[in-house]
This record gives C-alpha cells, structure tokens and sequence, in this order.
C-alpha cells in the first residue's frame, strides 16, 4: 500500500499538468492556425500584394500568363450573395420553427423534431453539394427555364437548410433562457400563447435570437464544399440570384491543388484564408460576446 | 441533459397547463359555454391560430424536404446498392466497380483522428469543468473553443498543409489527414464531455474528497464512470464529424484514386494517401465524365447512411442514459 500511495503522489503532479496542457490546447490551436496559414502568406503580402487592388478589383486572373491579377472582390460578392440570400431564407424559418419547437409543441412533438433537426445538422457538406449539383439543379432548370441550375439560387437554399439546424437550436436555447416568470407574468393577464411570443419572449430573449442568427451567418461564410458544388464557378459579381459565382472558400478548393507550392498564387489563396478566419473570428466573437452579455443579466 | 430536466419541471408545474391540455390554448372555447365571444377574445384566437400554424408550417417546410431528399437518393441509388459495391474497388477510370478503397480510407482518418483527439478532447474538457477557477484564462479556453468550432472547413485545410504536409514534413499522408480533422473535430468532443461532467453532482465530489482521495482520484473513480455515457456520446459525434468532412483531407491526405487489395484491412500504411469516401463522392460528381448515374448516389448514400446511423446511435444512447439516470 505504501509504495503504491508514493506513486500515486509521483504520478499525480504529471497527470495534472498533462490535463492542465490539454486544457490550453485550444488556444494553442487557434493560434497555430493563424500563424501557419498567415506563414505561407506572409511573404507575397508584404513584398508583392497591392492591398487597394486585392479589396477592390474584381479581376481575379490568378494562372493568366502576362496579366496576373489577384482581386477578390468578385470572390467576396460571391461569397456575400450566397449568405445574404441564405439568411433571407434560413432566418424567417430557422426562428419559426425555433419558436414553434419551443413554445408550440407537445413534448413528444418537440422530441421527434429536435432529433430531426440534430440529423438535418448531421448532412456532411459534400452530400448537400451532391443534392445541389443533381436534384436542385434539375429543379431550377424546370422552373425557371434557366440555361443553368448551379446559381446563387441553389447556393443560397442549400446553404439556408445547412444553417437552419444551428439557428433552431440556438435559437431554441435563447427562448429557453427567458424565466419562467415572465411567461406566468403574461399569461396571467390573460395573453394567449402568439401574445406571449410576440410581445415577451421575442423583445427579452432578442440578443440570443441576434446570436443564433450570426452563428448561422458564420456557418454560411465558411462553408466550402456544398457551395463549390452547386454555385457554379463562374468568378463575377452577380446581378441576380440566376447567375453562377464563386465563393471565396469555393476559391481555395478549387485552386489549391494546381497551384505550385510557395507560386504568387498559391500564396494568395492562403492569405484569402486568413481573411476567411478573420471574419469568421470576429462574427463568432460577436456572436459569443452576445451569449455571455445575456447571462450576466 | 439538464435543460431536458427543467423542461420536465416546466411541465410538471400545476400552475402552468402544458400546451396539450388545450384548456389554455384556446381560454375562449371554453368560456363561451357561459359568455358569447367577444370580438376582441375571437382576434385573439384567429391570431393565435394562424400564429401556431405559420409556424407549424414552417418546421415542416424545413423537415419535410429533408425525409423527401433522403428517400429520393436511396431510391436512385438502389440499383448498385449491395455488400459487392462496399467492398469491391472503384474500376474502369471510376466509371464501374465499387466504393472499397475509400470506405477503408474513411475508416482509417476517422480512427486515427479519434485516437488524437478524444484523449485531448476529454481532458480539455475536465480542465475546464474540473480544475479551471473562473478567470480570465478559463474565458480564453472558452472563447476559443467556440472559435476553433467555428473557423472554415477550408481554412483548417490550409492549416492541415502548412503545420503537418510542409512544416512537420508528413507530406500528403494519412497522419497529416487525421490530424487535420482532429484539429477540426476537438471542439466537438469538448463541448459533449463538458457537458455529461456538468451533470454528475457535486455531491459525489464532495463525498469523495470527504474520505481523503485526491482531485485526480476523484476524477478517475468518480467523475469519468459516472460521465462515461455522455463522454460516448461525444465521441460518436466525432466520429460522424469527421466522417464526412472533405475540405480538411482534400489537400493534406486524400486522393482521387488509389488501387488497395480488396478485403485487406490493414492495406492502407500511416504514410500512404488513400482514398475518402467524401472526397470519391466530389470526385465522381464533378470531376470524373460518364460516370453512370447509380454510382455517385450509391457513394452518396453509404456516406449519408453512415453519418446519419452513427447519429441515431449517439441519439439512442442519450434517450437510454436519460431514462436510467439514478440522480
């Protein structure tokens, strides 16, 4: 027993600073992924990139013999097309269906469409590009007479189904997170449930409905495969939700491969991924700093 | 689990009827036994009618299409659907043959990852809910695991080829791959174990403290039996996680094709390259002409049917554990 007991006081300190490592390894690896990405960037943007003209020219000619130009804009208005018109789907519903999860429905309902909703976020990415690249795009084409299904369009439903199941979820949290209190409050003056909704739950639980939502929109922002798959790969600014783009993330897959280690090009598409993680950075941060305002209230 | 626990004490309040007794739903009906309805009290009702349809409507546009989409791919895939397609290689440029080679592989990335990233998953986790005080270090770990959960599938490819392909020197490899997606699907393990060591009481802590066992005894007897399910419950996400991701393997590990011995499951080697199942299905969609049509849907839906089985399994897992819960 003694010597067992000395190794258990040896043999304690290590497994504590063992716990302790992989406890900051988090931080560890969000760092790591900024300077490893920003490392193979960091030479063309500090000796060759012209800032102004990677913001703001749509010319993107990254393989082009004597014209070579690197301007994401048309990448980041792809990007943005697909989000904005994402959300103006996946909003509305991923907060009706959050509200009627939480406020509407039995308890039985609600667990048969929580576990939906869990499966709906379970779809790996590529098997929602492959649904975009062959149903969707079939269905377009019929119903718009579109020379062509794989556009903002496709993007835009496929990406709202992907962030609905985090819109609901969260959302669903937030409605949750509102005392009890308030809702007896209301219905003893004789509110119905919609009246309950609309005028208590949705004013005290709006920063986390706020959260939800921008977790939705960094959700859209980083997704990679679905979009590759079903918008097209055309690199312009779009004029309507028919047009084919090219999402930044999208960019990256596509052009990675071909692009020779260490070439002007293959450096670019590493620092398009630290701006990817800028502003996924700060939309999660903002998103968070939300939640943590809430509980603190 | 605990919110579960306080929706049961919200329904269970005598106080507030829960919404199945209909007696609150519609306060109107049953008084108009005695009183005729007042224009006011049957706006009210209309517009709660509509209200709980609209959303009804809603959550069954979102789950409706969903069941639809899945049944429509099984249907189009049956034609090559078998044990044969499972385990037989890709032949004739991808355009015949079976899934063989990127099942394995898929299998192969998904275990390794799990081997690097449960342990540090599980014990990042305990450092959070067990030994961390509430400052401002604990903030940044948290801060950060919601940030590493967040940053682009892409953008942890970009990583997986600057830290383990160039940096570490693994070159294109299976390594590289899974520790790229363990990277990846850390925040996963952490966010589930956090949460089943939440739920064992602190009592059972205490108690033990009580009789002179140390905080990792405590830990190690106690707290990880007592968490065990729920820690499975992570892990099993995990591995559904990293099953079907793509982006991450595309440059660090995977590739389009490679021909292994059919049946051999140890043919793959730490440093070869393999094939995925979600990188064959881009492949075949999109790069790959003429392929029949069976094919890509047939890799679709072993994909699908894999993830969404090992979901049930974690589902069923919690439903199980919630019901034999003894605190």
């Amino acid at each position: 027993m003694i010597s067992r007991h000395h190794l258990e006081t040896l043999t304690e300190p290590v497994i504590e600073w063992t716990i302790r490592l992989c406890g900051i390894s988090a931080i560890i690896f969000v760092f790591g992924i900024f300077f490893f990405v920003f490392r193979e960037g960091v030479d063309f943007l500090f000796h060759k990139l012209d800032l102004v003209e990677f913001f703001t020219s749509p010319k993107w000619y990254p393989t082009s013999v004597s014209h070579k130009r690197y301007g994401v804009l048309a990448l980041m208005a792809g990007t943005a097309s697909v989000t904005i018109l994402a959300m103006v789907i996946a909003v509305p519903f991923g907060l009706g269906a959050a509200i009627f999860v939480s406020e509407f429905c039995s308890p039985k309902l609600k667990e048969t469409f929580k576990i939906v909703i869990e499966l709906l976020a379970a779809i790996p990415s590529v098997v929602w590009g492959f649904i975009g690249l062959t149903i969707m795009n079939e269905l377009i084409i019929d119903l718009f007479n579109a020379p062509i299904g794989l556009t903002v369009l496709n993007g835009g439903i496929i990406l709202a189904l992907m962030s609905v199941p985090i819109i609901v979820s969260i959302g669903e949290d937030a409605l949750k997170a509102v005392p009890d209190s308030y809702r007896e409050a209301a219905e003893a003056l004789g509110a119905t449930r919609w009246q309950v909704v609309y005028k208590v739950l949705l004013p005290a639980a709006k920063n986390g409905l706020l959260a939800a939502v921008l977790l939705g929109v960094a959700r859209a922002i980083g997704e990679t495969m679905a979009v590759l798959m079903a918008t097209g790969h055309a690199v312009r600014i779009p004029h309507g939700v028919l047009d084919s783009v090219r999402t930044l993330t999208a960019t990256i897959a596509a052009e990675l491969g071909e692009a020779p280690v260490h070439s002007d090009h293959y450096q670019v598409l590493f620092l398009i991924g630290v701006l990817l993680f800028s502003i996924t950075f700060v939309v999660n941060l903002t998103a968070d700093l939300i939640v943590k305002g809430i509980r603190q209230k | 689990m605990a919110r579960q626990q306080d929706a049961n004490i919200v329904n269970s309040n005598p106080h507030l009827p829960g919404p199945d007794t209909g007696s609150f739903q519609n306060p109107a009906s049953r008084n108009a036994i005695l009183f005729t309805e007042t224009p006011l009290a049957r706006r009210k009702r209309l517009a709660e009618n509509m209200a709980k349809g609209l959303f009804l409507l809603m959550t069954l546009l979102i789950v409706i299409p969903l069941i639809l989409i899945v049944f429509y791919l099984f249907y189009k895939a049956s034609p090559v659907l078998s044990l044969d397609f499972l385990l037989t290689n890709p032949a004739r440029g991808m355009r015949a043959g079976g899934i063989w080679a990127a099942f394995l592989g898929t299998i192969y990335l998904v275990l390794i990852s799990l081997l690097v990233s449960a342990p540090i998953g599980v014990l990042a986790a305990v450092y959070l809910n067990e030994y961390a005080r509430d400052n401002w270090l604990t903030r940044i770990i948290n801060l950060a695991v919601v940030n590493l959960a967040g940053v682009p599938s892409i953008v942890h490819a970009l990583f997986g080829v600057g830290a383990f392909v160039l940096f570490a020197r693994m070159g294109r490899s299976i390594l590289a791959a899974s520790l790229t997606l363990a990277i990846m699907t850390l925040p996963v393990i952490i966010a589930a174990t956090k949460e089943a060591l939440g739920a064992v009481p602190m009592a059972f802590r205490e108690a033990c403290w009580n009789v002179g066992a140390t905080r990792w005894q405590t830990i190690r007897r106690i707290v990880l039996p007592n968490s065990i399910s729920g820690i499975l419950t992570g892990i099993i996400l995990q591995v559904s996680r990293a099953a079907g991701e793509t982006a991450p393997i595309m440059f660090t590990g995977a590739v389009f094709y490679k021909a292994i011995s059919e049946g051999d499951i140890f043919a793959y080697g730490l440093f070869d390259q393999c094939m995925a199942l979600s990188m064959h299905l881009f492949t075949i969609s999109t790069q790959v002409p003429n392929v029949p049509e069976a094919i890509p849907y047939g890799t679709a839906v072993v994909l699908l049917g894999t993830v969404l089985l090992v979901n049930l399994l974690a589902i069923a897992l919690r439903v199980y554990l919630r019901s034999r819960k003894k605190w």
